[in-house]
């Protein structure tokens, strides 16, 4: 019972990482870039949707709402100042860009926010009115999962499906994958690819913002730097599941959280992100590519 | 019969190479026009530079009376301008009837399905393996939906680079009676080729292109017969 309740709260903290790493791995798979901006954008959700809930009197709900629109915006005024005028630039210098958004972001935070934490209120609070946690209670009480753990699986799910469809389905999604395979081919198709990638690093912040709220709901105290290491994470789970790879975002994320979970419970805390790094490093020997990572040979 | 594409005086670089010195060509409508010459001769850069993804420092390009010079590459399809690239290029990841869609993401959703029977009806091949991911297609394969997908935006103008480029023979046979087709059914085409028998013997111009210079022009039917191009082209 205890390692099944470890099992879910990996799972659940591991669908946090897939919902960052899916914007991770959607950037790299069109723009061919590893936005580490990213992770601060999530950070950025969170703010908004504290002072949308703090100073607008906003539900949880209309609060992430709010987190998502903002961060929309945010991710396409990022890509077309940043990112957009280096088009033609070395990845080195996108790479380098990129970190310095993260630091920009950071500091911003840090300005408007200041350093001392905040709390944060959960989407759905931990404990009910009578103190009692607010939790599915399985096996005569003996595992309890808490309904926010449950809403971050299912909003996990519900997001790795829709971005499927949307990619196999719906033009721009098609587009979109045209895109990440050939940009000059996707150009002579009709396809403005500066409109699909921006398109992308909206749907990534988006994605983002959701995990700002997901992650401060687990983890109330939200400082400039709340981005950050779960942002690392996320991305060793997207080059974990094969970056590029949306099913493989999913997967990666999931894994890391697990063994995460499984390692500060059998191991030790401390250790915990060595374990992590470490499975991470197997893996990339033994498949470069990543888990889903697809290798598809070129006929010339 | 009225010019479709007016090429005068372009200039291309590569940072310092010049590549492109000084074309100027014209194709009419319902034309097959090639553009002949060795490796290196300028033949893509040339096309590349009418479709926009690279630019010329000088002169003009007109197609249908209207500058196109200086316009973003993506635009020019929803113009009537369709580019086969040089290596097909095609999305080798996506299914060969999503490609054709790529092909088609112009126009307007409704007229997807009926554009698509029409080049299923030209390359019944690709129709077969319409649900097959177009990497596992074979060479030529490839080459019909790189053709077929230019096809789904209804092109005024056709430009073909190199389609029989890695073909066997009886493929690049295969290819050149699929060009006559769409010359029939009344596709203005402007082919590049190395491959300077074969285009010529389709071809109603050509113009033969030597380190990013015309060197000499013609109908198809006078430079095949023109001891230059035997010489340098036609082996002997």
């Amino acid at each position: 019972m205890e390692f099944l309740s470890y099992l879910i709260s990996g799972i659940s903290l591991g669908s946090v990482y897939a919902i960052i790493a899916l914007g991770y791995t959607m950037v790299y798979g069109i723009a061919k870039m590893l936005n580490f901006a990213h992770g601060d954008v999530i950070m950025v959700g969170g703010y908004i949707s504290f002072c949308g809930m703090m100073y607008l009197g906003l539900n949880g709900w209309l609060a992430l709402l709010l987190a998502m629109a903002v961060c929309t915006v945010l991710g396409i005024i990022v890509e077309g100042l940043a990112y957009r005028p280096l088009r033609q630039a070395t990845s080195l210098a996108v790479l380098i860009t990129a970190i310095g958004v993260s630091y920009l972001l950071q500091n911003t935070a840090l300005l408007v926010w200041g350093a001392t934490p905040k709390v944060y209120q959960p989407l759905i609070p931990l404990a009910n009115a009578d103190g009692q946690p607010n939790a599915l209670r399985l096996f005569g009480g003996q595992l309890s999962i808490s309904y926010m753990s449950l809403l971050t699986m299912a909003a996990c799910i519900i997001i790795m499906v829709g971005l499927t469809m949307f990619t196999s389905n719906s033009k721009m999604g098609k587009a979109m994958r045209a895109c990440s395979e050939d940009k000059d081919a996707a150009r002579l198709m009709g396809i403005n690819v500066n409109t699909t990638i921006s398109v992308t690093f909206a749907i990534g912040s988006a994605l983002a913002a959701v995990a700002g709220v997901l992650l401060c709901s687990f983890n109330p105290t939200l400082m400039p730097t709340t981005g950050s290491m779960p942002g690392i994470r996320a991305f060793t789970a997207a080059v974990f599941g094969g970056i590029g790879s949306i099913p493989g975002a999913f997967l990666g994320g999931l894994l890391i959280g697990v063994i995460e979970a499984m390692a500060k419970a059998y191991i030790s805390t401390q250790l915990a992100n060595s374990v992590v790094f470490a499975v991470l490093i197997v893996v990339l020997l033994v498949r470069p590519a990543g888990l889903l990572g697809k290798y598809v040979p070129e006929k010339v | 019969m009225a010019e479709l594409l007016k090429v005068e005086d372009i200039n291309v670089y590569y940072g310092a190479i010049h590549a492109i010195k000084g074309v100027s060509f014209h194709v009419d409508e319902g034309e097959i026009v090639t553009l002949i010459g060795a490796n290196g001769a300028g033949k893509s850069t040339t096309l590349q530079t009418v479709s926009g993804l690279l630019r010329s420092k000088t002169g003009s390009i007109i197609f249908e009376g209207k500058s196109i010079s200086g316009v973003p590459a993506h635009t020019l399809v929803s113009h009537g301008l369709a580019h086969v690239p040089e290596g097909r290029r095609i999305f080798l990841q996506m299914t060969v009837e999503e490609n054709l869609e790529m092909g088609a993401f112009t126009q307007p959703n409704a007229s997807t399905a009926s554009s698509m029977e029409k080049v299923f009806a030209q390359f019944p091949r690709l129709e077969e393996r319409r649900r097959q991911i177009a990497g596992t297609l074979s060479g030529g394969e490839q080459q019909m939906l790189a053709m077929g997908r230019a096809l789904m935006s209804h092109p005024k103008l056709l430009m073909l680079d190199e389609p029989s480029m890695g073909l066997a023979p009886i493929l690049v046979e295969q290819i050149f009676d699929i060009i006559r087709e769409l010359h029939k059914a009344g596709t203005t085409i402007l082919l590049v080729e190395q491959n300077a028998q074969m285009a010529l013997s389709v071809a109603d111009r050509a113009y033969v292109l030597e380190t990013g210079k015309i060197t000499l022009s013609g109908t198809g039917a006078e430079l095949a017969q023109s001891d230059a191009v035997k010489k340098a082209y036609l082996g002997g």
